[in-house]
């Protein structure tokens, strides 16, 4: 039993990670049409960012995550601005460009601060564990799990309540008819890579947390899961994304600790491939 | 073009559009239209299926990469005579320039509500929501539902509604009878009669007893040109003429490239114009014209 709860809880704060990422991904795709493989880079720049002020920077640990966040925050918004928006009509070139920073981001981390992993500031606070019905359970698990609800509950608010949610859910439907409405609808792409960025930073600045450290790969292991959620949960769905999240986390912890450890990841495209023949739209119906 | 030039009024056009040309993929669709917009009233775009009308409009949107000239004139922002230039501005821009366009798809976002449809239209300004809902009371009773569960006459209600809201100089609407029902193809062709009181309208329509009651000037596309431009009663009146720029009127072979159901025309004629108010475009459309004025007017 204790056993089925630390997996569950360490599930639910993988997926927690997950979501953090593919949440921006999916509206980026679903608002846009661009795969942003540098998605990955957003959330290790978010890593370090945050290393580098909890450690060099002298920052308490939420200063340096709200730091962290910031950078990756504003890498975002200069992706989007320098490469994406250049490379509007081309799709390709657009798909190359991200691919490139993906791989450029961690090749500049490797270079300044070495390939080797670096341990993490953890504060006090976080580092220990809850008793919880029998089993022994980092406190940094929910910790992820509040900062993705809160990020899925401040998500859904903006959608749903704000001018520019609405313009980015319309967007997500039908670009070009949003345009036609009179709405410069490349304000709400900035917009979207810097809620998307951010995201991921904070995803960065807390998977240090999960992982114990921080390493320049980070960002690229955890976006092929990212995939798998947001194609899961229907591309431009927060909610699908939740879901996904949820799912492919769960799958992934229990698979590698009842089987082999790697068949887990190996179950999570399998779980994929299955809802693709079951629900082609992914979860929520989207086009996925 | 032959006569556009001597019949056309540039200084007096509301909007006029100079050898518009489009490429798509290589592929010439436009190679020169010609369309002057009356100050009032409708305005008719015409022609057969894939003579280019809906590309002309989605060109003068800036939705599809074009040149020539399009301007728009009259307004405060340009001296007169002289109008704004459009096809140099982004879709977003040539909006703001006060034109509502009701696309051919119609565009409602299926998975917002139809107040949300509504909202996301608003631009400067208090947006005219009494003559929306004047003119479509459905719109305000269903508010909360979501357009894609409308029904078509009621998104093609909601798509005119949002160009209605901004005090437009000018309304684009393309085929907005297209597959309605004729009862509603009736509300929607009063509505239009109604907005080109007070603002004029370009419209693309392949029902010409729609046509013949709600547009004074026409402008006939063939092949990605202007062929023809004059005034529309004239034209379909011109039995000859319809049949050589519009394929009407002839033989019923004509009829099947656009509207593809031989019986619509025997069902246009003998029941009332209910073929031509469900949008059939065949042989029998001309002739059945004037049963179908009757059924369009309320």
């Amino acid at each position: 039993m204790d056993t089925v709860i630390l997996l569950l809880c360490t599930g639910l704060g993988l997926g927690a990670l997950y979501f953090l990422v593919a949440s921006g991904l999916s509206l980026i795709f679903g608002l846009m049409d661009v795969l942003n493989f540098a998605h990955g880079a957003l959330l290790s720049i978010g890593a370090y960012g945050t290393w580098w002020a909890g450690t060099q920077g002298g920052m308490g640990f939420w200063g340096a995550v709200v730091f962290g966040t910031a950078v990756g925050t504003a890498a975002a918004v200069l992706l989007e601005l320098l490469l994406i928006r250049p490379l509007y009509r081309r799709p390709r070139d657009q798909i190359l460009a991200t691919v490139g920073v993906g791989l450029a981001v961690p090749a500049l981390l490797t270079g300044v601060w070495g390939a080797d992993a670096r341990p993490f500031p953890q504060p006090a606070a976080l580092a220990g564990t809850v008793h919880l019905l029998g089993a022994i359970v980092p406190v940094n698990r929910f910790v992820l799990l509040g900062a993705a609800a809160l990020v899925l509950l401040a998500l859904r608010l903006f959608l749903g309540r704000t001018r520019y949610g609405l313009v980015v859910r319309a967007g997500v439907e039908d670009r070009a008819m949003v345009t036609a409405l009179g709405i410069d609808v490349r304000r709400a792409f900035t917009l979207v890579f810097a809620i998307g960025g951010a995201a991921a930073a904070l995803g960065g600045a807390l998977s240090g947390l999960y992982f114990g450290s921080v390493h320049p790969g980070q960002g690229a292991g955890l976006l092929i899961f990212a995939f798998v959620v947001v194609v899961m949960g229907g591309m431009g769905s927060v909610t699908g994304a939740a879901l996904a999240s949820v799912a492919v986390g769960l799958v992934q912890q229990f698979a590698n600790y009842y089987t082999a450890a790697g068949l887990g990841d190996l179950s999570v495209v399998v779980l994929l491939a299955v809802l693709l023949l079951v629900r082609p739209r992914g979860l929520t119906g989207r086009l996925a | 073009m032959g006569d556009s030039s001597a019949t056309a009024a540039p200084t007096a056009a509301l909007l006029t559009v100079r050898d518009l040309r489009v490429v798509i993929d290589g592929v010439h669709v436009l190679h020169g239209v010609d369309l002057d917009v009356a100050p009032t009233g409708v305005t008719a775009l015409l022609g057969r299926n894939g003579a280019g009308k809906t590309t002309t409009v989605r060109a003068v949107m800036g939705l599809v990469p074009r040149t020539g000239s399009v301007r728009l004139h009259g307004g405060g922002s340009a001296a007169p005579g002289e109008g704004t230039e459009l096809s140099a501005l982004p879709t977003h821009l040539v909006v703001r320039q006060g034109i509502g366009y009701a696309p051919e798809d119609r565009g409602v976002f299926a998975g917002l509500t139809v107040a949300e449809n509504l909202r996301l239209a608003e631009r400067a300004g208090t947006p005219a929501y009494p003559l929306v809902h004047e003119l479509f009371p459905e719109l305000r009773r269903r508010a909360g539902q979501l357009a894609g569960t409308l029904s078509g006459g009621q998104q093609q209600m909601l798509a005119i509604g949002r160009t209605l809201l901004n005090g437009n100089r000018l309304i684009i609407a393309d085929e907005p009878t297209k597959g309605l029902a004729p009862k509603i193809v009736a509300e929607v062709a009063e509505a239009l009669a109604r907005v080109a009181e007070t603002v004029p309208v370009l419209l693309v329509e392949q029902n010409l007893a729609l046509v013949r009651r709600l547009a004074g000037r026409c402008t006939v596309l063939a092949d990605g040109r202007t062929a023809h431009t004059g005034d529309t009663a004239e034209l379909l009146a011109d039995e000859e003429a319809a049949r050589r720029l519009l394929g009407v009127g002839g033989r019923a072979g004509r009829g099947s490239e656009v509207g593809g159901d031989g019986t619509g025309g025997g069902a246009g004629a003998g029941g009332g114009g209910a073929g031509a108010g469900s949008g059939a475009r065949t042989a029998g459309e001309v002739d059945a014209a004037p049963a179908a004025v009757e059924a369009v007017e309320l």
